[in-house]
Parts: C-alpha cells; structure tokens; sequence
C-alpha cells in the first residue's frame, strides 16, 4: 500500500516516537517541567481528538467542548473532596455524567444549525460554568484542590509523573486507535456523509440526527475522560477549565492540526501548546501575536498542518 | 384508483403570499412514468419537496403504496421505497463516488450503528453500489472525489443513488437539466430501461425526452393543475399550448 | 412593592442594555452572514475610551460622545482590514478568525491601558436620584440608560423601517444576492452596518461602565447574553432582539432578586443557599432551551432563506 509512507504517516511515527522516548530526555536534561508539559499537551491533545470526531468529521461546529473537560474534572475532584479516592469509581462517574450533559446538550443543539448551533452550544456550556461557579461547597470562582489523585490497584501510582505520562499517552494511543476504527466504520462513514449533504443523506434514508446525537455523546465521554486526567494533573480544579473561551482553545487546535484525519489535532494540540511556551518566554503579550497569526492560519492555511504535510506530498 | 402507487389529494402549500401548490391531485399507477411539465415558478421542484418529504404541505394527503405518508419524515419515505433525484446536484461533493453510492446502499442495509468494521471494505455495501455505478456508466470514475465530476456526470451519479437503494418509485427532478445533446440521448435511453423495472415521476423542460417516455403527462401552472391525461391529449389540449407549450417550442426554436 | 417596581426597571434597563448590543450583532449576521465573536471587544474598547476621554476632558458626556466615535473608527476599521477577508467564508472562519480577534484586542488593552481595568466616576448631577412615581426614587443614570436606550431603539427603528438606508438592510437581512444585484455599493454598505454595530456595542459598553465594570474579558462575559439572545430573537430581526433582550433583561434581574426567597419557602435555607445563585444563572438558559424546543429559528426570525 503506497499509502503507509505519506508525510503525514512519517511525522506522526516520530513524534510519537519522540513522546515515547521524552520522559528519558526529560530525566538526563534534569527538565521536570518538559515532562509536566508534555503531559498536559497529550492531555488536551485527546481532548482535541473528541472534539474533532464531531468538528472535523462530523460538520458540528461546538463551541462548548470545554464542559466535558470540566465535567470529568469536577467528577474526579468533588468525588476525592467528598473521601472517595477510588480512581474506579471517579473515572467511570465522569464519563457517565459526560455522556449525559451530552445527551440532554446534544438532543437540544442538534435540532438546530449552523449559526444557531454554534450559539447554543457555546451558551449551554456557559450555563454549565455558572453552575460550577456557583457550587460554594466546591469552591465556587476559586476552584477545588484535589488532596490525592485518583487510586487504582497497588502497581498503578499517579503521583509518579512518569507513570501518570505514560499512562495518559497510551489513553491517547487507544483513543486514537478507536477513532480511526469509529470513522471508517459504517457510523463514521453516515456521519461523514451527513456532514458533507445532511439533506442528501436523509433523502437516501439516512435518520441523521441521531447518528449525530451518538456522535457527540461518544466525543462528549471522551473528552469527560481527558477531564478526568487534566483534573489529576493539576491536582486542582476550576471552573475556568470550562469557560467558553478554552472551548476556542481545542477548536484552535483541532484547525490547526487539521481537521480531516484522526491525528490531525495531536498535531495541533502539540503545535499551539509549544508555540504558546515559546511566545510566552518571548514577550509577555504573547496573545497579541496568537491573535493575528491565527487569523493568518485561517485566511491562508485552513487546513493546517495536515494540510501542509499533504502539499508537501504533491509538490 | 385502487391500484395507485403514489396518490396525491388536495395538496396545498403557501409561503406568505405565495402560493406554490394550489389543490393538486395525482395519480400515478405502478409501472408508469408520468411526466410533470409547466412554466418555470410552477412549483414543480415544490411538489417534489412535498412528496419526498422534504417540505410539509399545509393541506391534503399522500398515499404511496397503500400507506398514508403525509406526516412521514424523508428518511421514512425513502425506506417505503420512495427515492428522489435534486434538481440542483446535491451529493456528498467531499466523498467518492463509490462513497457516495455506497452509502445509498447502507442506509438501506440496517441500522448503522457499527463502529468498528471498515466499512469501506464490507462487500455487501460495495459490490450493489458497483452495479448501480454500472448501470448508469460510472464505473470508471468510482474512485474519484464527487467534486471532480462533470455536470453530466453529476446527474448520472444522482440517478445511481437513487437507484441503489432499490426503490419502488424514482421521483426524478429535471434529471436532464443542463445535458448536452449525447448526454440527454444517453439519459433518455437510461429511463426508457429504467420505466421497464420502476415507476417514475418525471419532472422536466425537455419535451422532446417528456413526450418520448411519458405514459401521461400533468401540466402545472401557479401550482395548479391545468390538464392531466395521454401525451397525445396534452399536446392538443389548447390550454395547455397558450399557457406553456408555445412558449415551450418558441424557446426550442 | 417599590422593590418590585424598582427591580422591573433594573430589568429593563439591564434588558435595554442587552438590546444595544445583541441589535448590533443580530444585524450584522443578517446582512453579512459573518459570526462576529470579537463585538463583546468593541463593548469593551466603547467602556476604555470612555473612561480614559472623560479623565482628559474632565466631562462625563464629553468622554462618551468622543469614546462612541472612537468606538465608531474601530469598528469600520476592523471591517476594512478583517471582515471584509472572511465575508462568504464557512462560519468555521469566522468564529476562528473573530476569535483571533479577541485575543488580540485583550491583550492590547492590556498593553495600553494594563492589567488592573479602570474606572468611569459619575459626575455629579447624576449621580443622584430622581423621583419617577410619587414616593418613588430611582437612580437617575439608570433612569437615563432607560432613557437613552429607548431613543436610540426609536432610531433603529426610524432607520430601519423608514430610510433608504433602512430598506436596504431589510432587504439584505432576507436576501443578500438581491440586494447585491440592485446596484447598491455593498462595499460600503456593510461597512457603515458593521460601523453602526460596533457603535451600539460601544455605547452599551461605556453605559454600564460607571455602574458595572471596566476591565479585560468583560466583552467576552457579556457576549454570551447577546448570543442567547440573538438565538432566542431570530438571527437578523432587530425586533426580535429587543423582545428576546427586555425577556432576558427581566428574567435574569427578577430571577436574581426574587429566586432565593422562593427557594426558601420551598426549602431549608442551605439548600437555598447554594441553590440559587447557580439557578439564577440558569434561568435565561432554561429559557433558551424552552424556545429551541418549541421555535428552533428564533421567535421573530427574519431570514426567508
């Protein structure tokens, strides 16, 4: 198959060879924070992935992805607050309650389109912040400190930072996995088509809405998931993590990694997340230059780095 | 008529002031290919909409096969084995066009709740939409992007989708609009096989191709049916020639 | 009962506000199909220049007629230089782009004027309290917010129902192709259109100032108001969203108000407690959700197509 060598195929090899291998780098070069931060951007890379099943393949421009991120999170920390640690009870509860908001979230959204659904989802998300923030038990605007990460049988350790990276890149590598299996399936393929032409696939038969509702419940569970895992991370939560504008940060992500393969937003997550550590050190304004260049990326290069990695293979 | 496949009662649709369906009523019995003509505005592609559920009328009833389809969302519709052509191309432009086939022959092939077989290597969905393809004479383009075809081949594509869902019925929405010469000759060949295995409902300008295939032809003008009968009978219907037909063989020249 | 009188008229000033700057984006999408999510920008700058104009020239109205015309200049510019690149674009180009937008502004508001917001003082004859109804007194800025807010409505609606102008605007919001075909200098059109939507959001930002805040990111709290309203209102029907506004305005003000005592009668007071400031929040997004299930394109939506 002349396809297994594309460009796209050879930089996603070796940068997963190079996330595979970091914690190593890490350890010599004496960098914690190298491995705090790649930690993170594999974190928000999966959640970029959820986002993309129903951005990118799906042709459902959410704009309130970051609730599930806040969702799994708060699972996790109002469980530990409450004395249960138990990484399988926390884990499974944020994904259920994901999958719910998703539900109820998707069931109302999904009646609507374009602009509209764009409105409604960036509103309901806002509506699910307000409601965190207004928990005063929880911490409210200030946030929940989580005391003790989540606990699993005894060889399983997240306090051990290279463990805990380990073990969110190879939650990245299955979840990367079951979306490449999910959008070639015949589900992927109906959402697909009811991107491209929702009209045309209802006319062939095709009951479109609720394929879709499927759709964004499944990205709304697997984002829960990377809550679940940002809120060990920081061992603290907020409802900042759900504001409508970190929304605006995964749909950063998810174009500039590109939008028409599985993969596409790690790249982007790995992208804006390094670009956003070197401005940073570079001038204290960095948003000034984000601002303009991602206007720049949607003006000339819209479909990303993916994009790019494909020009590159024709010339 | 008892025997009517598709029956259409009283059918009225408004937007604002507009009128575009005024009391129609159909009948087309299985195995015919009835022919819908009139004026540009006659509300044609509208009656279209209404049947294949796109639009909701806002008075009167469907019937199709015995069963009240009125209320009946499209994708209902299009497993009682109702299947439509667009008038504008309306096709998955960013997928293949095996793709596009293929899935006309998954939404009829079960639910498609599976999310884990490669759906593009299943030969159940594969190998109807190769047949379809061939029938119409695509299958050479198969694996290329819809976007890439040509206009005429749009349409033949929009006929193989229609078809692979194996349907009863074809309600066909100007089917030859913007052909060529050959390619409305092929087209016209392709319904004449076509009328032999399925009934059709013809919407089109093309006379020579409507008074070629019709069994009986409906004349639509402001929504309203003006004459409906034999070919014969419509082109000596003197109605019918001031309000269309003249006009009709003026333009052809 | 005062109490009740009173906070109806926060509700319909709160709602008047809200109307200012959802009419702003409600045209905006109706007339150039653009999703503009940097307006809750152009709310802000209206609120800085405000302040900083009426520092330097010692007078309240100074500042803001000088700060709206400001505010005006802005908004034309950003459409010369951004808009008019990302007009017939996927609604995807826009939320990114408008997005962009966001940071940059933010961030250059914090260049200019730094981190910390400022602050528009009242001036002194209104800073005070008027008596509307006898034995009634009621904020006098409020009082003119009200007021103001009504004449510029009065406006909209003169320029929009009875202008040239006006009928353009209508035409576009239902048919742009058409209007486009009339011969009409679309060019300048959605300029001045964008133009008269950064000045409302303007004017709205540096109203509530003295009253409510100056600072980074209050844009963005706010935008998502406008964008419930604008899906609530119809997208492209100004009448719509003052309807959707006065609602929300209501809702949200009484909701406030009233929401914990009746919580209280129904339950024990901590559960009150917590209860209601997120129910209260909730309330304009209930709301939302009820007209999406019954009328999912808005209330008074103006689009044909």
């Amino acid at each position: 198959m002349s396809g297994a060598f594309t460009p796209r195929n050879i930089v996603a090899a070796l940068l997963f060879a190079a996330l595979l291998l970091l914690p190593l780098y890490a350890h010599f070069a004496n960098d914690r924070f190298l491995l705090t931060l790649f930690t993170r951007i594999i974190i928000l890379a999966m959640a970029a992935v959820s986002l993309n099943l129903i951005l990118g393949f799906g042709g459902m421009m959410s704009f309130g992805h970051a609730a599930y991120l806040g969702i799994g999170g708060y699972a996790v920390g109002i469980l530990a607050f409450e004395g249960v640690p138990s990484g399988f009870v926390q884990w499974p509860v944020a994904l259920a309650a994901s999958a719910l908001f998703a539900l109820v979230i998707g069931a109302l959204s999904l009646r609507t389109r374009g602009v509209y659904f764009i409105m409604i989802t960036l509103a309901f998300a806002q509506m699910a912040y307000y409601i965190i923030a207004g928990l005063a038990r929880y911490g409210g605007d200030d946030g929940l400190t989580i005391q003790k990460r989540s606990q699993f049988f005894a060889p399983i350790n997240l306090t051990d930072k290279v463990q805990f990276y380990y073990l969110c890149l190879a939650l990245l590598l299955g979840a990367l996995y079951l979306a490449w299996r999910l959008v070639n399936s015949r589900f992927g393929l109906a959402i697909q088509g009811a991107r491209s032409n929702d009209t045309r696939m209802r006319a062939i038969g095709f009951p479109t809405y609720r394929y879709k509702l499927v759709c964004f419940v499944i990205a709304g569970t697997l984002c829960g998931l990377a809550g679940a895992l940002l809120a060990n991370h920081t061992d603290f939560v907020s409802p900042a993590m759900m504001y409508w504008t970190r929304s605006g940060d995964l749909i950063i992500m998810v174009v500039l990694g590109g939008m028409g393969s599985v993969i596409g937003p790690v790249f982007g997550a790995v992208a804006l997340l390094v670009l956003e550590e070197t401005l940073s050190g570079i001038t204290e304004y960095w948003q000034i230059i984000l601002g303009p260049l991602l206007l720049l990326v949607v003006l000339f290069a819209r479909g990303g780095i993916d994009g790019l990695l494909g020009k590159v293979r024709h010339g | 008529m008892a025997d009517a496949l598709l029956q259409v009662e009283s059918l009225a649709k408004r937007f604002g002031g507009i009128v575009a369906t005024d009391d129609v009523a159909l009948s087309i019995a299985a195995g015919e290919l009835h022919a819908v003509i009139g004026p540009n505005g006659a509300g044609k592609t509208t009656l279209i909409a209404q049947l294949s559920g796109q639009l909701a009328p806002d008075a009167g009833r469907i019937r199709f096969a015995g069963h009240d389809i009125s209320a009946l969302p499209m994708y209902r519709r299009s497993h009682l084995g109702l299947a439509r052509s667009f008038q504008i191309t309306s096709l998955c432009l960013d997928l293949s066009v095996l793709d596009n086939v293929a899935l006309a022959v998954q939404a009829h092939a079960g639910h498609s709740f599976r999310f884990w077989r490669n759906a593009r290597g299943e030969t159940e969905l594969r190998q109807p939409a190769r047949s379809a393809l061939a029938r119409v004479g695509l299958s050479a383009r198969e694996h290329l992007p819809a976007s890439a075809l040509s206009h005429g081949e749009h349409r033949q594509l929009e006929l193989a989708m229609a078809l692979a869902g194996n349907p009863r019925m074809l309600l066909l929405d100007e089917p030859m609009a913007g052909l060529g010469p050959e390619e409305s000759a092929r087209m016209v060949g392709m319904l004449r096989e076509l009328k032999k295995e399925l009934t059709i409902l013809l919407v089109e300008h093309d006379m020579e191709a409507v008074f070629a295939l019709a069994d009986r032809i409906t004349v639509l003008v402001y929504g309203r049916v003006i004459a409906s009968g034999a070919p014969d009978e419509i082109r000596a219907n003197a109605q019918v020639r001031d309000a269309y037909l003249g006009e009709a063989e003026a333009a052809h020249g | 009962m005062t109490l009740f009188i009173e906070q109806c008229l926060n509700g319909l000033q709160f709602g008047l506000l809200l109307f200012l700057l959802a009419a702003g984006l409600t045209l905006v999408f109706g007339i150039m199909d653009l999703v503009n999510l940097a307006h809750g920008s152009l709310y802000m700058i209206g609120a800085y220049f405000a302040a900083t104009f009426a520092a330097w020239t010692g007078s309240f109205v100074l500042g803001a007629l000088l700060a709206l015309v400001a505010t005006l200049i802005v908004g034309m510019a950003v459409e010369v230089i951004v808009m008019r690149r990302l007009y017939g674009r996927d609604h995807l180009d826009h939320v990114l782009g408008t997005f962009g937008l966001i940071l940059f502004f933010d961030e250059a508001v914090r260049l200019i004027w730094g981190p910390e917001g400022l602050s528009l003082p009242l001036p002194s004859w209104l800073n005070t309290a008027i008596t509307i109804l006898p034995g009634f007194d009621y904020s006098a800025y409020k009082f003119s917010i009200i007021v103001v807010s009504l004449v510029v409505a009065g406006f909209l609606y003169v320029l929009v129902m009875r202008t040239r102008v006006g009928m353009l605007i209508r035409a576009g919001a239902s048919n742009r192709e058409m209007v486009g075909a009339l011969g009409v200098n679309i060019k300048l059109l959605y300029t001045l259109v964008f133009g008269l939507g950064a000045a409302l959001a303007g004017l709205a930002g540096l109203m509530q100032a003295p009253i409510l805040t100056v600072q980074i990111g209050m844009g963005e709290n706010i935008l998502i108001l406008a964008f419930v309203i604008t899906v609530i209102g119809g997208i492209g029907s100004i009448r719509g969203a003052l309807v959707a506004a006065l609602l929300v305005g209501f809702i949200d003000t009484l909701g406030r108000s009233y929401l914990p005592d009746f919580l209280r009668m129904m339950f024990s007071k901590e559960v009150a407690a917590t209860a209601a400031p997120a129910l209260s929040s909730m309330l304009i997004y209930l709301l939302m959700a009820i007209v999406l299930v019954v009328k999912p394109e808005g209330l008074f939506s103006a689009a044909g197509k």
